[in-house]
């Protein structure tokens, strides 16, 4: 890969485009709104407090573990919507797990993060199998699984749950103690806040999905799938194999979704546990466009928008649906901005080689001239 | 390459036309001010997913908060939680009401209990409600709670002594333990007139997903469904799902009971309103407004608040005069479970 000027200007073109084209489309839906313009981006665009800094850090932790799960769907031409429903499963049998500490302390965590992996990556092979041996859709297959998964969920969490009068929240046992990931505390101020401890656990999952793809023969083969099935085959790629594995993979990952949450904040899973994930992982991993950077810097704008909501309430007087509008509006204009760029450099790319063949036929033609004189 | 850029500075160029324009137009103030003084109570409102205009909880907590702000001349800043927000969310929106001077905060909803627990453990001198929960527990928390199944014991009696086929049903919004309490009164207090009356039970939706809390069409089915099986009272405890209750009540001919506000009076349902048997009513708004006057008169007290069917904190509705027939056997009910001669069950 080289490192033209040109190269570097044309990706940095469709983010900034993208971003550029958001701002325009909100502040004409603010406009007709009647909501005030001007306090909104000077809310948005005010640099955070170190509290909400890291406030975002933690959503975007989550963020992140959720974007990479969908994305090593993605990068197989997959469309794994059912992350959600993997990620609530996983949490929620990680949480009985460990609930139980039949293990003690740092030991506990760690299985009770396979068996959220293995949970998840279950659940996951349903689809995966469901498509390999009856051709069925993953993306009907897994949205019909995460129906399946609440519903499920909500029935074995009535049958363990420990709720107390007057609570009104069912959760299901509470972690020891010794089994709860320690965050790194940050002080500001007068207060204390936490980075989630498994933000290490999001690094590692960042760089083992970045290895995998692009350093091992499985990463090849799946990105070669991803991109041209069969040209994969021809290449003697087992694609079913490959397709039952990396749905396996995709959601043993989102099974670590729900885990910074679980031993970092929550410490039990019952029915105030985030919902939704799922799916802002999927517009995390669009907006990062899969890849193992990007998706960590949108991770951080996901976050940000999400925890902007507060302040655009309370400072600015608008609605927070706002927050999910301006959400909503950056996709689209990234994946648009992102086509136009790539049509735009196949067209320049074209246009160079037309002209370097040209000029080569002419230097020919020329040649030839010269040996007929 | 060059469509590209021309595109990038049409975008740019239109970015700062709007920005430019914007600017004259940002003094709006955002807070809602009444009455000024030095003493003026500032009340921060931390509302649960849907906010003000939910037609249901949300509006009964806003609605005491109107009052206040007529009555006590408060000034208030108000926020709602968005579906599927993080734990962190919950707890900036009470940290930063705090810092915007609203040093009086009513949460509504058990969602903020762990959010409460700490932001008030941070903020000792800042005064919390924390409405529907006793999780969260403080010097300077107060816990507003109800008797769902003592008002809706009364409901369930009604609903028996009004049906001729002898077979009722309940709709929830979301299978959770405080909506459970609902449909445990009701059953009881069906049950209490009537032992072999049949009651349906219906749930929308499941826990993590609260939206059986807000979908008119899922409400809509579920009756349909009931009313087809032979029920011919039907009873909705499903927040925003209910004006679907009442819709397939009407199309059925059959009756429906409302709850959390007097609903046959709620203008946004004035349509449906001759269907409405009776409402169970919730007085969340009086909790709010309770709450703030004693704020207001320094008489604050910390620890659970029970709003019961003895305080009138929770009780049944009469607009339409639909039950004004069996309103003596109603009171003579309620005055029994105030008497303690009667124990309603808090789960089905």
């Amino acid at each position: 890969m080289s490192f033209s000027p040109r190269k570097i200007l044309m990706a940095l073109a469709a983010p900034v485009l993208s971003i550029l084209v958001a701002m325009v489309i909100t502040s004409i839906i603010l406009l007709a709104a009647k909501d005030p313009v001007g306090e909104v981006w000077a809310q948005l665009l005010r640099l955070p407090s170190p509290r909400l800094t890291i406030a975002i850090v933690n959503s975007a932790v989550v963020l992140y573990l959720s974007a990479v799960a969908v994305a090593i769907g993605f990068r197989m031409n997959l469309f794994n919507i059912g992350v959600d429903g993997q990620y609530r499963v996983a949490a929620f049998a990680a949480a009985v797990f460990a609930g139980q500490a039949w293990l003690p302390g740092w030991l506990n965590i760690l299985v009770s993060l396979l068996v959220a992996m293995l949970a998840g990556g279950l659940w996951a092979a349903i689809a995966g199998w469901l498509k390999v041996t009856r051709g069925v859709s993953e993306v009907i297959s897994t949205i019909m699984l995460n129906a399946i998964a609440t519903y499920l969920v909500a029935y074995f969490l009535q049958k363990v749950a420990l709720s107390s009068e007057g609570s009104n929240v069912t959760n299901t046992k509470t972690i020891p103690e010794s089994s709860r990931v320690p965050g790194i505390p940050v002080t500001i101020g007068e207060q204390q806040r936490e980075i989630y401890g498994l933000i290490f656990l999001a690094v590692l999952v960042g760089f083992l999905y970045w290895f995998i793809l692009n350093k091992t023969r499985f990463g090849f083969d799946l990105r070669a799938t991803g991109r041209s099935e069969t040209a994969a085959i021809a290449s003697g790629v087992k694609v079913k194999r490959m397709v039952l594995m990396s749905m396996i993979l995709s959601g043993a990952v989102a099974g670590l979704v729900g885990m910074p949450l679980l031993f970092g904040q929550d410490f039990a899973y019952g029915t105030t546990f985030q919902a939704g994930l799922g799916f802002s992982g999927i517009a995390v991993a669009l907006l990062g466009r899969n890849h193992h950077i990007g998706m960590a810097v949108a991770a951080i704008v996901w976050g940000f928008l999400e925890q902007q909501s507060n302040g655009l309430q309370i400072n600015a007087g608008v609605s927070d649906r706002l927050v999910g509008v301006i959400q909503g509006v950056i996709v689209l204009s990234v994946v648009i901005a992102y086509e136009i760029v790539r049509r735009a450099s196949i067209t320049i790319e074209q246009r160079n080689v037309a002209a370097a063949l040209a000029a080569e036929r002419a230097k020919a033609q020329n040649a030839a001239a010269e040996v007929a004189a | 390459m060059r469509q590209v850029m021309k595109m990038a500075v049409v975008v740019a160029a239109g970015s700062l036309a709007l920005a430019a324009c914007s600017s004259s137009s940002s003094t709006t103030p955002a807070a809602s001010t009444g009455a000024s003084g030095a003493a003026q109570i500032k009340v921060g409102m931390a509302y649960d997913v849907g906010g003000r205009g939910d037609q249901s909880f949300n509006d009964a907590a806003a609605a005491g908060l109107d009052k206040a702000a007529k009555e006590l001349g408060v000034a208030s800043k108000e926020a709602s939680a968005s579906n599927g927000e993080a734990e962190s969310a919950r707890q900036e929106r009470l940290q930063q009401l705090i810092d915007a001077g609203y040093t009086n905060i009513v949460a509504v909803g058990f969602a903020y209990a762990p959010s409460v627990t700490k932001v008030a453990k941070a903020n000792p001198k800042v005064k919390f409600a924390l409405v529907d929960s006793t999780d969260a527990k403080g010097d300077n928390i107060e816990n507003i709670t109800f008797a769902e199944h003592e008002g809706s014991f009364l409901v369930g009696a009604a609903a028996a002594l009004k049906s001729k086929t002898g077979n009722i049903g309940f709709v929830g919004g979301v299978e959770i333990d405080l909506i459970k309490k609902f449909e445990a009164g009701f059953t009881a207090g069906a049950k209490a007139v009537n032992p072999n009356i049949k009651v349906q039970t219906k749930y929308l939706t499941q826990p993590p997903d609260f939206s059986g809390f807000g979908s008119v069409d899922k409400g809509k089915t579920a009756a349909e469904g009931m009313y087809q099986n032979g029920a011919d009272v039907i009873y909705h405890a499903a927040g925003g799902s209910g004006g679907g209750v009442f819709t397939a009540a009407k199309a059925a001919g059959k009756l429906a009971i409302g709850v959390d506000s007097d609903q046959a009076a709620s203008p946004a349902l004035a349509g449906v309103k001759d269907v409405i048997l009776t409402s169970m009513l919730k007085k969340v708004d009086v909790g709010v407004y309770d709450f703030i006057k004693s704020v207001k008169e320094g008489s604050f007290k910390s620890g659970e608040k029970v709003f019961n069917l003895k305080v009138n904190g929770v009780g049944y509705a009469t607009t339409g005069g639909q039950v004004d027939d069996i309103k003596s056997k109603l009171d003579d009910f309620k005055q029994q479970i105030i008497d303690g001669k009667i124990t309603v069950p808090t789960k089905p």
